[in-house]
């Protein structure tokens, strides 16, 4: 049969109104259902029908899965808040800027209009083998035509490959994941709240699924708490392009500094593996060390151990590591 | 001529329809009882197709019908087409049973709805033999690999019989394709990184370029290699057709109306009078939609096969296969220059990735461009065109220009570095000055030259504007993980050709209808070049009425929007057009008030007696016309007119004072614009990103007609070549030949968030070979853009960074960590 692209097949649509309506929709056609957000990632499946759906459940009549709460001290975003809200919200901006940076920096001002945080951070993997259609091993096939010889694997992993070498393409999540941050996911009778670090599932998990939710499953909001509020963050994003470009590497921090000394820190690195990688090792190596040149070197050095590049993306490794070091340095760590 | 009009800004006539939406482009038109189409899209880079089974297709209730290689016309090997065109049964067809590359259409299938069309072409069986395939130049020439075609792996221009004695030499014999390869030595000569160096079928050269190298100061020998880019106007290439009395009407995206015709007739294979094109408006071209699209065919002869209308609505991703694109230059060049900087010999060989179809001229035109724009005391240029399977190119804004220039401005850089002078002071001491030489020459030894050059001058004002000097005591110093760096370069381009037809009316109500065959491509030269009309015949710019965008309207012989023709072209026959008029109204003015016809003057609506006195106004004088018949009305017209053109003046005859002549003027030398580009860039040497902060350009065009536009021009150029230096590419996996980057964020063009500040300038010297003193400025900025971006990368982080394009993070910084070029240059769409 032949296949032909850029053309969106029939699907049933479903406007749910509210989330018990959206997840009896979802235990009623189980696998066969499809969660639509903003729909940037959705339509560019369904529009290249490489992957169909008998039934789209679209979540933007929603109201209770919009918005921004403070709770605690903390944050909770519903899940279809759109990227531009949450990198305008003041209160974002203020306590929690490195979640505003990044969401600021995803795609395109038009796109982040449109996308959602809840699918920013569970979009699908970006690897141009995959999305176009070949039938490798997160497509249910038993090859990684992206780590092949003649493989052109620029923006793939070099960290924690396991048969596929995709990465997490997102902005936001090395950002949540950094800042502690857990989302709800219910279903039909029942809800539980996973730690953004696990809600990430890399190839050694499960080849076929990106994030840890299942079909039946609805991400409802995600809680950042308290602990990380007005910490000095660094985020930055290195792409091809200034606009409309997933990251060829980014990284998140969030860092408590007293007296010159680096008190604790997350640091997050996404677009190196399948998932953002929190570096917990470097974590632990700069407790307590002067927030110095050299720390920052030693971090960046230490973050990079055991990568294995690829033919065409060694150049990740000296990124991620100047990158990691940046972070440790600061902001303004650019300029000085 | 007073100029009221030319060198004024004003707002063209099509503008509201484009900024509120209601212009039609090709996909928006509809006819009662359409249909539309869908294209099957091969999946393998070479085969052919054993067996289509369409069966389970056409029982689909809605599908009308499947149209297939073997409905287009058949192709008579070697019979004159008309146009310059000369049949060939390698020649794209629009349709084929033998792909040649990932994504190429091999058949099409009409429904009442595009879904339906969608699903049945899911219906269709395609069996295949697979062929042998090969995606990067280089490797076809390796002894022993695939060729992209049965026939062989590069395009070969025989050489020309000698002439008998006493007879015209014969026109050059066709290009044909056969088997070519390099030997294990060449390619075991090359060192690393560097281009081997095999023999090629093509070759010109002046000077002794040896004998020059040898006394050169310096001598770098530079490989350097370019990329693939697609075209990707904002409208794709649609098209809707339908048959009505026989004749084709043809809704399509062109950049050219009245040369549509032609090339339609050509692919339907019916009469250029049976074909009428309708493109009031279209979203861009750029070379790829010169004269329409071989791919028009499918929804004329679909139509014919339904007896319906089919709109054909071409997706993204079939633009990226069918909708052309720029060829890579795979280049080494060795140049000699004097300590001074000026350029004593240079000798360069261009592998062109030509795609599998008719032959590019892209590395012809690199020679000629790149021995413009540096003067080379002594040069050789070797040339090979080689066929690879993917998407076939074409003309892309300054086809070989762009990528000839582009490939010399980090050589000159270097040199200039390495000689310890200017840059700027470099480009001066080769600028081309007057009446500069350029290119290969003819049988008696002369090489041609151009109109006029004045680069010296952009440069200098370039220079200025940019605040060179002070800008380049910074570059290459750093502050923290930051550095600047400045570069300049410079590109020309043809730019204007001649001989073609204006045709213009004065009414008697006093308006001045214009009759317009050029494409409204977005250059705004549609309405442009007829300001020049009205200024000769004193009409203001409200009273004139343009027709355009549809060849039954009575258009004139009109010259193809591309190659910057345009507005050298048509500012030519708008100014022999309107001086037409002029001598009929002064002849007029003679008959009616008296006295000789030179004793009259043409201004502010009216013919009156030189010096003040009796006159009549414009109105009177077209009434009289039509009295009076013969010449002044358009029934008896002018011999030396095209054809095309007869029978539109006849169409109009009787309406009023017509104007309309064949642009006669001479010329002497070939007419090109030039560009100096200067661009400052900031690189943060942690991650390898970098941004292009500031951009100046001075052109050489001749008079300004429409300063808005060409300002438009000037800084549309310059955005296409920066893209390809920051990040517009192809990227294949050439096991399976199949193509991985398909969509804009992985073909990534630049964006307006990468666009710099931007300031423009022209000098405005008219060109003294040309009445109106204007010429073409479309292609000129490109390479300029490419040039100085990249310039200023190595003026920031070093010369030996990168051997190829496009200059990305990932390569800047794979190379500063290494302290040497990291990336393979020599691999094509990596």
């Amino acid at each position: 049969m032949a296949a032909i692209h850029d053309v969106m097949p029939m699907f049933a649509l479903y406007q749910p109104e509210s989330v018990d309506d959206a997840l009896r929709l979802l235990d009623q056609f189980g696998a066969g259902a499809w969660t639509m957000a903003g729909g940037l990632d959705t339509f560019d499946w369904l529009k290249d029908r490489t992957k169909r759906t008998e039934a789209v459940v679209e979540l933007g009549n929603i109201a209770e899965l919009s918005g921004i709460k403070e709770v605690d001290g903390g944050l909770e975003i519903g899940a279809t808040t759109t990227l531009t809200e949450i990198a305008q919200h003041p209160v974002v901006r203020q306590r929690f800027g490195l979640l505003a940076e990044a969401a600021g920096l995803v795609a395109s001002p038009q796109i982040r209009h449109q996308g959602t945080l809840g699918g920013n951070v569970s979009q699908d993997a970006r690897c141009w083998y995959y999305r176009a259609g070949w039938p490798c091993y997160r497509a249910g096939g038993n090859i990684c035509y992206a780590d092949t010889p003649t493989a052109i694997n620029r923006e793939h992993a070099i960290l924690h490959a396991d048969r596929c070498v995709a990465v997490s393409p997102s902005d936001t999540a090395p950002a949540l994941v950094a800042l502690d941050a857990s989302l709800v996911i219910r279903r039909l009778g029942g809800e539980r709240v996973v730690a953004a670090q696990d809600y990430f599932v890399g190839p050694g998990r499960d080849i076929t699924r990106m994030t840890a939710l299942r079909p039946d499953e609805l991400l409802t909001a995600i809680r950042i708490p308290a602990a990380w509020a007005g910490a000095e963050f660094y985020f930055e994003k290195v792409r091809d392009r200034q606009v409309w470009d997933f990251p060829l590497v980014n990284v998140a921090s969030a860092m408590k500094v007293s007296g010159g000394t680096i008190q604790s820190l997350r640091i997050v690195v996404g677009a190196v593996a399948a998932t953002p990688l929190r570096l917990t090792a470097v974590e632990t190596a700069v407790a307590g060390k002067p927030r110095t040149p050299e720390t920052a070197a030693m971090a960046g050095r230490l973050a990079v151990e055991g990568a294995q590049p690829l033919e065409h993306n060694g150049y990740k490794v000296p990124l991620m590591r100047n990158l990691v070091a940046r972070a440790i340095r600061g902001a303004g760590a650019a300029t000085t | 001529m007073a100029n009221k009009l030319v060198g004024q800004n004003y707002t063209t006539p099509d503008l509201v329809a484009k900024v509120t939406g209601r212009a039609k482009y090709a996909e928006d038109f509809r006819a009662e009882g359409m249909l539309f189409a869908k294209l099957l899209l091969s999946q393998r880079p070479h085969a052919r197709v054993t067996r289509i089974d369409t069966a389970e297709a056409l029982a689909m209730p809605g599908v009308k019908a499947i149209l297939t290689a073997d409905d287009l016309p058949s192709v008579v090997e070697g019979a004159n087409l008309g146009e310059g065109i000369t049949a060939s049964s390698i020649s794209e067809r629009g349709l084929t049973m033998e792909p040649l590359y990932v994504g190429e259409p091999i058949l099409a299938v009409a429904a009442v709805d595009e879904l339906t069309a969608t699903e049945a072409i899911e219906k269709i069986r395609i069996e295949y033999e697979a062929l042998p395939f090969v995606v990067d130049p280089l490797e076809s020439l390796r002894p022993g690999s695939p060729n992209a075609r049965t026939q062989g792996n590069v395009w070969v221009r025989p050489a020309p019989a000698p002439p008998a004695p006493g007879a015209k030499p014969a026109p050059p014999p066709q290009p044909r394709v056969q088997e070519w390869k390099w030997t294990e030595a060449d390619f075991a000569a090359a060192g690393e990184g560097q281009l081997p160096l095999g023999k090629t079928p093509d070759e010109w050269s002046y000077g002794d370029v040896e004998a020059a190298l040898a006394k050169a100061d310096l001598v770098l020998d530079e490989t350097f290699v370019g990329a693939n880019t697609s075209h990707q106007p904002l409208e794709t290439r649609s098209a809707m057709a339908y048959w009505q009395n026989g004749k084709l009407y043809m809704h399509c995206s062109t950049q050219s109306v009245m040369r549509t015709i032609g090339s339609v007739a050509r692919w339907v294979g019916i009469d250029a009078k049976d074909v009428v094109i309708i493109s009031e408006y279209t979203g861009g071209g750029f070379g790829s939609k010169g004269s329409g699209y071989v791919f028009t065919v499918i929804p004329a002869l679909l139509s014919k096969k339904t007896n319906a209308p089919v709109m054909m609505r071409i997706t993204r991703e079939d633009e990226q296969y069918i909708g052309r694109a720029r060829p890579a230059l795979h280049s080494r060049v060795r140049a000699g220059f004097r300590k001074d900087g000026k350029l004593l010999a240079l000798d360069g060989l261009a592998i062109c990735d030509n795609g599998p179809y008719d032959v590019v001229g892209d590395s012809r035109s690199a020679g000629d461009h790149i021995s413009l724009a540096c003067q080379p005391e002594a040069m050789r240029w070797r040339m090979i065109t080689v066929l690879t399977n993917t998407p076939p190119r074409g003309a892309q804004r300054a086809p070989g220009g762009m990528q000839g220039n582009s490939l010399m401005a980090p050589l000159l850089a270097k040199a200039a570095r390495k000689l310890g002078i200017d840059e700027v002071a470099l480009h001066r001491i080769n600028a081309p000055e007057g009446k500069a030489s350029f290119g290969a020459p003819n049988a008696q030894g002369r090489r041609p030259y151009v109109t006029s050059a004045f680069v010296k001058q952009a440069i200098d004002k370039g220079a200025e504007l940019f605040k060179w000097d002070e800008r380049k005591a910074r570059s290459g110093k750093r502050e923290g993980s930051k550095v600047r760096g400045v570069g300049m370069a410079l590109s020309c381009y043809s730019a204007g050709s001649m001989g073609f037809d204006g045709l213009i009316v004065i009414k008697p109500d006093g308006r001045l209808a214009v009759q317009s065959g050029i494409g409204n491509l977005g250059t705004e030269s549609v309405f442009d070049v007829h300001r020049v009309a009205a200024e000769v015949v004193g009409v203001p710019w409200e009273k004139v009425d343009i027709t355009w965008g549809n060849t039954s309207k009575n258009v004139p012989n009109t010259c193809g929007q591309g190659g910057s023709q345009t507005t050298h072209a048509m500012t030519r026959a708008a100014h022999a057009a309107g001086m037409d008029a002029v001598t009929k109204l002064q002849k007029i003015a003679a008959q009616t008030l008296g006295g000789k016809p030179e004793n009259y003057e043409v201004a502010n609506e009216r013919v009156f007696r030189k010096g003040g006195g009796s006159g009549m106004s414009l109105a009177d004088a077209a009434r009289r016309a039509i009295e009076l018949g013969g010449i002044y009305d358009g029934h008896e017209l002018p011999s030396t007119i095209n054809a095309f053109t007869t029978t539109s003046a006849t169409a109009l005859a009787g309406q009023g004072l017509m104007g309309v002549a064949r642009d006669a003027y001479g010329r002497d030398g070939s007419s090109k614009s030039y560009v100096a580009g200067f661009a400052e860039v900031e690189v943060d040497v942690e991650t390898g990103a970098y941004r292009v902060i500031d951009y100046v350009a001075v052109a050489d065009v001749g008079t300004v007609i429409h300063p808005r536009s060409l300002g438009g021009q000037i800084c549309g150029g310059i955005i296409l070549g920066l893209g390809h230096a920051i990040g517009q590419k192809w990227v294949y996996d050439k096991r399976y030949g199949a193509p991985v980057a398909r969509r804009f964020y992985q073909t990534k063009p630049p964006s307006i968030l990468d666009v710099p500040r931007m300031q423009w300038a022209a000098l405005d010297i008219p060109d003294p070979e040309t009445p109106v003193g204007a010429r073409g400025v479309g292609e000129a900025p490109v390479g300029a853009g490419f040039g100085a971006v990249v310039n200023a990368l190595a003026a920031a982080v070093g010369d030996e960074i990168f051997r190829r394009a496009p200059v990305t993070a990932d390569v800047i910084l794979a190379a500063l960590e290494a302290g040497k070029p990291m990336h393979d240059p020599l691999t094509a769409n990596v």
